[in-house]
């Protein structure tokens, strides 16, 4: 197993509801490894996003430890959560989430302006993106005048253009058929033999999941299997 | 920077919304601007006659003179110090000498004042030149056209006029109207008639006495050395200047009226922005951007209304404005008002005036604009992601 990247540790998260707690998380503990292609699966309400919002920094546990790329994110302030997302991690949304008075290339760049990375570096390095996801003429596009898996492919790339060590993606198909599907998941694949990338996928999607290494299944909060799986030849496909 | 170029970005692509809120901000800075010219215009208008016509260096006014009180004018008169003759000798001032008097013409009767001035002076801009050219047979005097059209006199009338003299007996004779002149001051026009200044000490007996002096612009005079009061440009201002106060509390209410108006339209803009770009709001959050800096983002954004109005407000304020400054507004009703003016208002815009209404108007907008965006601080990354509404 190589570096780890993402430690959770006795993870239990509640949420209030109305004048009770709900406990959507119930003692989570995984290691995610540098490279991994895997994912969260499970039903809806089992608890993938809430444990995929805390690994991004996104929500904050009740009780446990986590800790993502090296920083432990128990007490850290909105600021250094949001410099941790900002560097090294990049998220894929099932409803895309794409800024809407942007172009593709805007809502691509957008990352690296944050970065504030130098113009023509940030011009390379967008394109570069954009024709991963074979986007390359769609440039122009605003997200409104995209098809569902041309957005989804936008906001891959918005992911990646930054080379993040980490990319968090939420149900990235759910909104897509069966075609597209299989399309972003072999373009997400290339990418993560390419440069290196370690994806968590929270899904319940069975075409995801026939291209994961690695999936642990929860219920109920709970983890109830993590298998790994040998996909290499799937990957020397792509 | 980013963040300008992001809230342009946004602020546009907003497409209708946007422009609604710039053109009623607009409307505010423009309507501010003019009306605020308007006054400055009528206050400068107003100096400028006045120290022409009236005012000139300033008065030196008998200690008992008062022009709004008729019971003390009778005894507002004396000889002048020889420090005042010889500056009156040598045209640094211009001796003024000012009766009551009852004037009887077309049938009717009115109480108005004599004044007397030399004819040929040169200190304000009254040309009486023509009273000293007359030739006829009876005492020449000049009246205003307000005068005029008030009391139906036209040049070349006849009308009697009646005063009391130094000895108190009551003394009468016949007054012809040598000429009828547009006076821009109305003080100097409304129930005034003009005649000679030796004239009138001759019939009022009183040679040598003077009601009050007007100075010579720039004069080297000592205000102090005589009984005589001195009265400056200020002193005259003061009651247009409390004219204009009173009349900007209601033009001020309508300023804010507007600025509310535009403020509003902005706020409800903005509260509806953060309300419906929730999900937007959550991405940023999502990508790194710290909320400090999406409150930022969105007050720019507000505040931004601003920019663009002043320029959607120069594109038609501009070629508007400089119309107005230099063909001006006619103002037919201004001696009704009250207002002292050649009858054309020329709107006076400086720049502190449009760098003030430029800083008021985004200061207030950049503040509506603030206050929704403040609900971003504290909103969680996850709710706002799923839209969620709290």
């Amino acid at each position: 197993m190589g570096k780890i990247v993402v430690e959770v540790k006795g993870l239990i998260k509640d949420f209030p509801i109305a004048d009770r707690l709900f406990r959507a998380l119930k003692g989570i503990t995984i290691n995610i490894a540098e490279g991994e292609f895997m994912g969260i699966v499970g039903p809806s309400g089992s608890g993938k996003t809430t444990l995929l919002n805390i690994i991004g920094g996104l929500d904050s546990p009740t009780e446990g430890t986590v800790s993502v790329l090296g920083l432990s994110l128990i007490g850290k302030s909105n600021k250094e959560l949001a410099d941790l997302r900002k560097n090294g991690i990049g998220f894929i949304f099932q409803g895309y989430n794409l800024l809407p008075v942007y172009t593709v290339y805007e809502n691509v760049e957008f990352p690296l302006l944050l970065l504030n990375v130098d113009s023509n570096k940030r011009d390379k390095m967008v394109r570069e993106a954009i024709e991963w996801v074979d986007l390359s003429d769609k440039i122009k596009s605003k997200p409104a005048q995209l098809s569902g898996g041309e957005s989804q492919r936008v906001a891959i790339a918005r992911s990646i253009v930054k080379r993040p060590p980490l990319v968090i993606a939420d149900e990235l198909t759910a909104n897509l058929d069966a075609k597209n599907s299989h399309r972003i998941m072999k373009i997400l694949l290339g990418l993560n033999k390419e440069i290196g990338t370690t994806f968590i996928f929270a899904t319940h999607d069975e075409k995801v999941m026939g291209y994961l290494s690695r999936i642990i299944s929860i219920v109920d909060g709970k983890i109830e299997s993590d298998k790994f799986f040998d996909r290499n030849e799937l990957r020397e496909k792509v | 920077m980013m963040i300008f170029r992001l809230a342009i970005k946004n602020l546009l692509g907003a497409g209708m919304r946007t422009w609604l809120n710039v053109v009623v901000t607009s409307f505010s800075f423009t309507i501010i601007i003019f009306f605020n010219a308007m006054y400055n215009g009528m206050r400068q208008d107003t100096l400028r006659i006045l120290l022409d016509t009236e005012v000139a260096g300033g008065q030196l006014w008998h200690p008992e003179y008062d022009p709004f009180d008729p019971l003390t004018i009778e005894d507002s008169h004396s000889i002048i110090s020889e420090e005042l003759q010889k500056m009156v000798a040598g045209n640094e001032a211009m001796p003024v000498l000012v009766r009551q008097a009852t004037f009887y013409m077309n049938g009717r009767s009115s109480v108005g004042l004599m004044k007397g001035i030399p004819p040929g002076q040169e200190i304000v801009r009254m040309p009486l030149k023509v009273i000293g050219d007359y030739s006829g047979d009876y005492i020449p005097v000049v009246i205003g056209s307000g005068m005029s059209k008030k009391t139906g006199l036209r040049k070349g009338d006849l009308f009697t006029v009646r005063w009391l003299d130094a000895l108190r007996t009551y003394d009468a004779d016949e007054f012809e109207v040598a000429e009828v002149i547009k006076l821009d001051n109305y003080r100097l026009d409304r129930g005034v008639i003009w005649l000679s200044l030796e004239k009138m000490r001759e019939l009022l007996q009183m040679p040598g006495e003077v009601t009050y002096i007007v100075l010579k612009r720039d004069h080297a005079f000592n205000n102090q050395a005589d009984s005589f009061i001195y009265k400056d440009i200020e002193y005259f201002m003061k009651d247009i200047d409390s004219a204009i106060e009173a009349d900007q509390v209601w033009a001020r209410t309508i300023f804010g009226l507007l600025l509310i108006m535009a403020s509003l339209g902005i706020f409800n803009s903005q509260v509806l922005s953060i309300f419906r770009r929730k999900k937007e709001i959550g991405t940023l959050m999502a990508l790194g951007m710290t909320r400090q800096r999406i409150v930022r983002l969105f007050t720019l954004e507000g505040g931004l209304h601003s920019v663009l109005a002043l320029f959607v407000g120069a594109l038609y304020g501009t070629p508007l404005f400089y119309y107005l400054a230099t063909r001006g507004i006619t103002i037919p009703y201004g001696e009704e008002a009250g207002i002292i003016s050649t009858g054309s208002l020329y709107p006076v815009f400086g720049p502190q005036l449009i760098f003030g209404t430029m800083l008021l108007v985004a200061g207030v907008v950049t503040v509506v604009s603030f206050l929704p965006a403040r609900k971003i601080a504290n909103m969680q990354p996850t709710e706002a992601l799923r839209g969620k509404i709290s």
